[in-house]
């Protein structure tokens, strides 16, 4: 028999049957179509509620199907099952919930499937592009089949083999066995599996009610490399003579070289093996990075002005002001209006920037934590002057995203510097680099305007302005295909984007939120969440206000105008699990939010303690500021392929949403930002986490998964405001909190980065 | 070019680097211990973590030039053999806990906790709250719940 794959009576066939390839290779592959199912809304029929038809997802999905690459698995000999998954693992755990539906649908040990990440594939068109949240979305199925097929493949080998028919077969633990008591494992089998020719053929995928492994808590199958140090990274990697090299950059945005003084007194330092003019600044190769660093503070550079010459917070402030939309004409009815600002926030991971280079003069071999390969592909190519098909772009494991990663800025770079010194690079940004040359959230302002009458809500309008967000990484490629489909006219690719991604989830009558762009003279990007966590944040806001106008308790007000029994019950799970309504001391407060996104929702009940004596407790070069002290969040994800990785992504980004709440900013001054270090940029710390943390993952809603790796940044930011708010009886319009105070004396710009310490031993405890 | 030795991981080590070349990148680009992480090299993130004596210390801080011959450098890579074990209690308590994220951090973050849960013992005292909120580690993913339940567990093993 073959157990849990047969058909479930009563359940259409036709649902779970797929296409998918046996292809022409010594070990069996199996292959599949990256071509995840059309979207099921119709895209003809115009709406005020666009992303209940369509969201974003539904377009990175649609924009795959005319891809021809296929993604395979194959058997090793071993009894292995290998999977090269095209796109980037940078924390959020795609390695590992991969290797979990291929062991799902395989019926082999989780320790025997290998996912690694795929070199950059052209063929694959948009399909390799990591971000959205789509990454389980859009891989969900055609990985499965892929898997299925191998299974099936495998047991017609194993029917020959053992002379039983493939109906009395039992696949289980990577062996087949028959009822007579023979058995064969997968990996004896993965020859005569094989096939010679490329074949299609046609698989039922496993039952949701049969699963084992889907839907199942497990632990990162990277986990054992990560704890101890074997987990290799893009600046462990060991590639012959790529010397470490660092760029030394200017002392504002995008400033460029005017002339170097001491090019040659340079080059003679020691350990210094180049030192060059590039497009970004100048840079230097040496045997370490210690002497990178000591070259690029010796070095004497007339500058240029950047492109952000002048500007700062208050400029940039009038600025976003002046392009906001019109909200239009105030009604006769009671309103409730609010007008919120968010400032420049970084993106950094705690892993710099940084890509190895080896470029050749007909070749080049590029190694990075890429989530746009194939746009880094090309763009490379094109700065090398080779065809793409001479560069090959090699995607490692990323030291954090959190967007950053979408842009191959370090890469691009890399290759420039290897180019022109002729020789491999491994090249890293320093921190201060990071901060103040790197890609930064773009500040914006957002203004709420809602009209009611008596219990009814007639209209919620929101204008969003932002700092042009940078989205030229491939998702702009992705609505370029798909314009002419989408039922938003010709609009840019944020408008697109934007509209996609913000759901209205409450009855809230005529409905319009609008985003306004302006100055491009950033290094911008999309930061995990992208627009959600301050549109959210803004709406969520005036939510409590409307509740307190109309006299009625967030929670129940929320409750009573959501649209549908999923969001209403994370809401109702988070207020019950949380005590919602309980007492609190003055100074704390509770707050709960709600956010919907990636076909998932989420809601958020926080407890604040804004007391001096909280507020004030002493940390050497941080910000303390209010605690908070407890979080209970609730997620509806679908179907969550690993429980325990999805309460991981959860926490990670309750963490962000109190940074970006109440402490963590850029501050943008004279054309550059004073941030240039951990101790400066305030993301939150130990002593900023809450005590009590609890994470609920609610029973399975769908049958297929919704995204999640950034779900929790815009309920937890817009909970701590709500929470914060209540706590102090203000209602907060500027963000982070603590924006308005410098807490940290900023270092200079010139030299761009800081000395390095010298007097580690005396804190040594 | 001058020679510096000292012990890491149990091993004599013998370097030609010179004298003001910090730790870190001794260990990193000339013995290829990848283990400890560059995340700022000014002693700030902690991602470099590892202990020198048993003593939490950041390598990005140290010429290698104040290192003795009988100084001795642990880094993650090393940690399990201080247990005497394939793994230390708290690495297991790391893997209980299914803490790392992107991983980044975890080798600091890990050799932070040692030495915290060790000095806290020497005190005759049981990790507090306070302990936690003093570790400076940044956890760009910000795994820290995790962090604090699996050092809470990893301490009463060690």
């Amino acid at each position: 028999m073959t157990g849990p794959h047969d058909g479930v009576p009563g359940e259409p066939i036709a649902r779970r049957r797929f296409l998918g390839y046996v292809v022409a290779a010594p070990t069996l592959v199996a292959a599949a179509e990256l071509t995840p199912p059309a979207p099921s809304g119709d895209l003809q029929v115009p709406s005020p509620e666009l992303t209940e038809l369509i969201d974003l997802n539904d377009v990175m999905t649609a924009a795959a199907l005319p891809t021809s690459g296929l993604i395979s698995v194959e058997v090793g000999r071993d009894g292995t099952v290998s999977f090269a998954l095209p796109r980037a693992e940078v924390g959020q755990g795609i390695t590992t919930s991969t290797a979990m539906l291929i062991a799902e649908e395989l019926a082999v040990p989780l320790d025997r499937v290998r996912v690694t990440l795929a070199d950059a594939r052209p063929e694959l068109l948009f399909n390799q592009l990591t971000g959205a949240s789509n990454t389980t979305i859009s891989t969900y199925t055609p990985i499965r089949v892929a898997a299925a097929v191998a299974r099936l493949r495998l047991l017609e080998a194993a029917a020959a083999d053992l002379g039983s028919p493939v109906g009395e077969l039992k696949l289980a633990d990577g062996v087949i066995s028959d009822r007579s008591g023979g058995s064969v494992g997968i990996g004896a089998l993965a020859e005569k599996a094989a096939s010679s020719r490329t074949t299609r053929v046609s698989v039922t995928l496993a039952a949701p009610e049969s699963f084992t492994v889907i839907g199942k808590p497990h632990n990162r199958v990277d986990a054992l490399d990560a704890v101890t140090g074997r987990k290799k990274f893009t600046m462990d990697l060991d590639v012959p003579d790529a010397k470490p090299a660092m760029v030394c950059r200017p002392p504002t945005i995008n400033g460029k070289v005017g002339s170097v003084a001491n090019l040659a007194e340079v080059r003679a330092m020691p350990g210094v093996t180049d030192a060059v003019v590039i497009s970004t600044g100048v840079a230097v190769r040496a045997e370490t990075f210690g002497q990178c660093i000591d070259a690029v503070r010796a070095l004497k550079v007339t500058w240029k002005p950047g492109t952000a010459a002048g500007k700062s917070d208050e400029s940039v402030l009038r600025a976003l002001q002046a392009a906001e939309l019109p909200l239009g004409l105030r009604p006769p009815t009671p309103v409730v209006e609010g007008a919120f600002t968010f400032y420049f926030r970084g993106n950094s991971a705690l892993e710099p920037n940084c890509a190895i280079a080896d470029v050749r003069a007909d070749r080049a071999e590029i190694w990075s934590a890429l989530k746009s390969p194939i746009v880094a592909q090309q763009s490379i190519a094109a700065r090398l002057g080779l065809p793409v098909g001479k560069v090959t772009v090699h995607v490692t494991e990323g030291g954090g995203s959190f967007g950053r990663k979408l842009f191959f800025d370090a890469a691009l770079e890399a290759a420039e510097v290897s180019q022109k010194v002729g020789k491999p690079v491994k090249l890293m940004w320093h921190r201060a680099d990071d901060a103040r040359q790197g890609r930064a959230h773009p500040m914006a302002t957002s203004r709420v305007r809602v009209s009611y009458l008596g219990g009814t809500v007639l209209s919620y309008k929101q204008r969003h302005t932002s700092v042009s967000t940078d989205l030229g990484h491939g998702l702009g490629e992705i609505f370029t295909a798909l314009a002419a489909r989408l039922p938003v006219g010709d609009v840019g690719f944020s408008q697109t984007f934007f509209h996609l991604s913000q759901a209205m989830s409450y009855d809230f009558g005529a409905s319009s939120q609008l985003l306004a762009e302006t100055d491009k003279s950033f290094n911008t990007g999309s930061m995990r969440n992208v627009y959600s966590p301050d549109v959210t944040c803004a709406r969520e806001l005036i939510v409590d206000q409307l509740a307190a106008r109309m006299g009625k308790d967030p929670y129940r007000f929320r409750h009573d105008f959501l649209r549908d029994a999923r969001s209403r019950a994370v809401l109702a799970k988070v207020a019950e699990a949380g005590g919602w309504g309980r007492a609190m001391q003055p100074g704390t407060a509770q707050g709960i939010a709600f956010h919907a996104e990636y076909k998932s929702v989420s809601a958020a009940l926080v407890e604040i303690d804004c007391r001096p004596e909280t507020v004030n407790r002493p940390i050497r070069d941080g910000v303390t500021g209010p605690r908070v002290t407890k979080v209970v969040f609730a997620v509806d994800a679908g179907l969550a392929v690993n429980p325990r990785g999805l309460e991981a992504q959860m926490m990670g980004g309750i963490s962000d949403g109190i940074a970006l709440a109440l402490t963590s900013s850029l501050h943008l001054r004279d054309g550059y930002f004073l941030e240039a270090s951990w101790d400066n940029y305030f993301y939150t710390r130990q002593w900023n986490t809450p005590l009590d943390l609890r994470i609920i993952i609610m029973p399975a809603t769908s049958d297929e998964p919704g995204g999640a790796g950034e779900l929790a940044v815009a309920s937890s930011m817009a909970a701590v405001a709500c929470a914060y708010g209540r706590a102090t009886g203000t209602m907060p319009t500027s963000f982070p909190i603590n924006h308005g105070t410098l807490s940290f004396t900023p270092k200079p710009t010139v030299p761009p980065v800081p000395p390095s310490p010298t007097d580690g031993l005396d804190h040594a405890r | 070019m001058p020679e510096h030795t000292f012990r890491v991981n149990g091993e004599q080590v013998t370097v030609n680097v010179a004298d003001d070349v910090r730790l870190l990148w001794v260990l990193r680009d000339v013995l290829r211990i990848t283990g400890p992480k560059y995340g700022c090299g000014i002693n700030v993130c902690k991602a470099c973590t590892s202990h020198l004596n048993g003593k939490a210390v950041n390598p990005c801080a140290i010429p290698v030039k104040d290192l003795q011959p009988d100084d001795e450098v642990t880094t993650i890579e090393g940690l399990a053999a201080t247990a005497g074990a394939d793994l230390h209690p708290m690495q297991r308590a790391w893997l209980d806990h299914d803490v790392a994220q992107c991983g980044y951090c975890q080798p600091g973050q890990i050799m932070a906790a040692v030495a915290l849960v060790n000095r806290v013992a020497a005190e005759g005292r049981t990790i507090t709250d306070d302990d936690l909120d003093g570790i400076r580690n940044i956890c760009r993913c910000g795994t820290y719940f995790r962090i604090r339940e699996a050092i809470r567990a990893g301490a009463r093993d060690m």
